[in-house]
């Protein structure tokens, strides 16, 4: 029996635009050590509610899998599937289910600083115990040493790295979270859709775009409203305009000197552009459920056509700064290609298509090329793409309203975005309108596994531009 | 008399001018990376700032730790009293040996290695290890030139090599001895893209150094930069400086055109720094071995120019 299979024959909930499946403890630990072969439906995440534990696969179609939770437990589906851990140790933390079989016990987010524990539960636990230091696996073997950086003043924000190197070579890197951990998905529980919205928006700023995108398109699939073409299409240029800048960010993260310089330059100016479209810098809460909360003005697109004709006359200066960076970034941090992107090709969540999303998965798909300059010349491809993509629909908005009212409805809702670093995925269960139960995935639980293959076995001296080349948002995890 | 007074002004002048050309060089990556950039006396600023803060110490450190950022300032301090900037014949002339200073700036990294390794802490160590590292590597270099100019100037005192060059032909082994001293200067000063910069910028804080400490070992740098610049122009960009026993207007033009030429060199630092993809510890030795190449090669020419001793 196939995964999707397996997981099709449960009995389907009533979820929208997709149904949920509601598996057997059995069936549950059937699909969980079925091995993840190629052509099997892909692994996404996995998360809680008081009573259930839902994983997320996704084929031609998304499909959702839950099951009940019983004695507090449900079957861990690390062992089959490496990617699930940190979502187990994440579920464990923040609901307290016990993944049966997990491969890894230790916590996640919770470091022992929280007052309560299991703060997502039906009943948090107030937490007397005092903090322990986190563990780290590290490595053993003669002559290596470990080298702590972060959460302050490291490279990568609020994030503890603890490398084992053996000289200048690294053995091991290990990610450590829970040092800014907001308790997001506990503020957006029982407030209605619009705060809830503003909560989801704030989850990591270089993506708050697609964040809120996400969020809305499950709510709006919870509450069975569409939102009209023009607030779509508007959707669809924040959402390209936070790609391009978002990738100009990581490019001049990961360059020096004067390449450097360019990048953030463009990048400030889409910013300012931004700004002056849609009145604010990273256009926050400005995708609303039920459509947009500003119209776009002839005088905004002008400004943002005139960023898009700057980093068009910029493109060759960008090839030439990638191509100077050759020697240090080809063949090193190799890791795996990244997860497949689903949003940009399912004809119902992204209604426009990407001319160059198809070269850019090939050149993500090969696993030998996936180093620091198949990462960088990917992000300036997306960037290409997404400003032909602008410029057809700048010139082609359609006319109409910008959004819909969402009525207090009560239902479940399923929503993805196609965000700068992948698919960022939204579950809501709404009850009269106010948020009952959800869950925020963002294309980031894939990172730390990414950082600590690539940086295995590379040298230290490497280790930031690797780093940078991924840029792991740890902000998305800490939810 | 007049070598003390000489002296007494190069000392002010070097003293003053160590933290500006750092200064100097941040203002100019700054500005070629379209920043506006920190003013020219920002270092003086940052280092009196520095000697306000109440260091902190690691727990593992020793006397040893505290006492090597004296070490370090005492050797930079002597190494920039020796080479010239805007005359030649200072009292400290006869002491100024490439032998000498080539030998006083290797103690001060060898200081500093030793702090680095004293801290105790997996950054320190590692600091420690580049510099121990760069140094073996550059070593063969700076000493395979300073045999060549010393047999081309038959002595290897500053003056003297200086007095030679500018007066003798600018033939191969000039350009090879020229070339791999800059490399190694440049090498050793310019701005790397060290490993542990995971979390610090400044490799002297990987080695655990902070408050007035901090200060200490961040001037040696400066100073120890800019002595090493400072051999450079005077081996092999001599024009301007004063002769020995030359007056006051001679030495106006002197500081005038030492200003001049490591202002000039310091924006090359600074252009080399914003524009090139900076310098990995792990490329440094294949640099650092074209410059002992380099350097092999003038000493080879120098002897086979003069034939049979």
């Amino acid at each position: 029996m196939t995964l999707a299979s397996l997981i099709r024959a449960g009995a389907a909930q009533p979820m929208r635009p997709w149904p949920r499946y509601l598996l057997t403890p059995k069936a549950w630990r059937a699909m969980a050590q079925t091995d993840a072969g190629g052509s099997e439906p892909a692994f996404l995440g996995l998360w809680a509610d008081a009573d259930h534990a839902h994983a997320l696969f996704v084929a031609e179609s998304p499909l959702l899998a839950s099951v009940r939770i019983e004695a507090g437990m449900f079957e861990a589906m690390s062992p089959a599937r490496p990617a699930a851990a940190l979502f187990e140790r994440m579920v464990h933390d923040l609901w307290g289910h016990l993944p049966g079989n997990g491969v890894d016990p230790r916590p996640l987010l919770d470091q022992g600083h929280w007052p309560v524990l299991r703060p997502l539960s039906a009943r948090p636990a107030p937490n007397a115990a005092p903090a322990e230091p986190p563990e780290f696996v590290g490595a053993t073997g003669r002559d290596l040493h470990q080298i702590p950086s972060g959460p302050v003043g490291g490279v990568m924000e609020a994030m503890h790295l603890r490398l084992t190197a053996a000289g200048e070579t690294v053995v091991r890197l290990e990610a450590g979270l829970g040092y800014a951990h907001r308790g997001i998905l506990a503020l957006m529980r029982g407030k209605p859709l619009h705060a809830a919205a503003a909560l989801a928006s704030r989850i990591t700023a270089d993506s708050t775009v697609a964040h809120a995108i996400a969020f809305a398109r499950a709510a709006e699939a919870a509450a069975e409203v569409e939102p009209p073409p023009r607030g779509q299409a508007l959707r669809c240029v924040m959402a390209e305009l936070e790609r391009i800048a978002s990738h100009l960010s990581d490019l001049a993260a990961a360059a020096q000197g004067l390449m450097a310089a360019r990048c953030g330059d463009l990048r400030e100016n889409v910013r300012v552009a931004s700004h002056a479209a849609f009145g604010h810098r990273l256009m926050m809460d400005r995708v609303v459920p039920g459509g947009v909360a500003a119209d776009l003005t002839p005088a905004g697109i002008t400004a943002l056509s005139a960023a898009l004709d700057r980093i068009a006359a910029a493109a060759p200066a960008l090839q030439r700064g990638l191509y100077l960076m050759k020697g240090q970034t080809v063949g090193v941090g190799i890791c795996r290609p990244a997860e497949p992107r689903i949003a940009r090709q399912m004809p119902d969540t992204a209604s426009y298509s990407r001319p160059s999303a198809a070269t850019a998965e090939a050149a993500m798909r090969e696993p030998s090329a996936n180093d620091v300059d198949a990462r960088l010349r990917l992000r300036l491809r997306e960037i290409h793409g997404s400003t032909g993509l602008l410029r057809k629909l700048l010139a082609r908005l359609p006319p109409g309203p910008v959004d819909v009212a969402v009525p207090d409805a009560t239902g479940e809702g399923l929503g993805v975005a196609d965000g700068a670093r992948g698919d960022v995925w939204h579950w809501l269960r709404l009850d009269a309108g106010a948020v009952a139960a959800n869950f925020a995935r963002d294309p980031g639980w894939l990172d730390l596994p990414s950082i600590e293959a690539a940086c295995r076995s590379a040298r230290l001296s490497d280790i930031p531009l690797i780093l940078r080349s991924i840029n792991p948002a740890s902000a998305s995890l800490e939810l | 008399m007049t070598g003390l007074l000489t002296l007494a002004l190069h000392a002010a002048l070097m003293l003053a001018a160590a933290p500006v050309l750092a200064g100097l060089r941040a203002l100019v990556r700054a500005r070629l990376s379209g920043r506006a950039g920190p003013t020219l006396l920002q270092p003086w600023r940052d280092l009196e700032r520095l000697l306000r803060k109440q260091p902190v110490l690691p727990e593992a450190a020793s006397w040893l730790f505290t006492a090597a950022p004296f070490v370090c300032l005492a050797v930079a301090i002597a190494a920039a009293l020796l080479v010239p900037s805007f005359t030649l014949g200072m009292a400290t002339a006869p002491l100024a040996d490439l032998v000498v200073l080539a030998g006083l700036l290797a103690a001060g990294r060898f200081t500093l290695a030793l702090a680095g390794y004293e801290s105790g802490t997996a950054l320190g160590g590692m600091g420690a290890s580049r510099i121990t590292t760069a140094a073996v590597c550059g070593e063969p270099a700076t000493l395979l030139v300073i045999l060549a100019l010393a047999a081309l100037a038959r002595s290897s005192n500053l003056d003297t090599v200086s007095a030679t060059l500018r007066d003798g032909p600018r033939g191969l082994s000039w350009i090879a001895a020229g070339a791999a001293l800059a490399i190694v200067g440049f090498t050793a000063i310019g701005r790397r893209d060290d490993g542990p910069a995971l979390t610090l910028v400044d490799p002297a804080i990987a080695l655990g150094y902070s408050g007035r400490y901090l200060a200490m070992v961040a001037y040696a740098g400066q100073l120890g930069a800019l002595a090493a610049l400072g051999v450079l122009v005077a081996l092999f960009l001599p024009f301007g400086i004063a002769a020995s026993g030359a007056g006051p207007l001679a030495w106006a033009v002197g500081v005038a055109a030492w200003m001049l030429k490591m202002g000039a060199l310091g924006v090359c630092l600074a252009a080399l720094d914003a524009i090139g993809p900076g310098l990995s510890p792990a490329r440094a030795p294949a640099v650092l071995g074209i410059a002992a190449a380099l350097a092999f090669l003038a000493a080879v020419v120098v002897f086979a120019g003069q034939g049979p001793v």
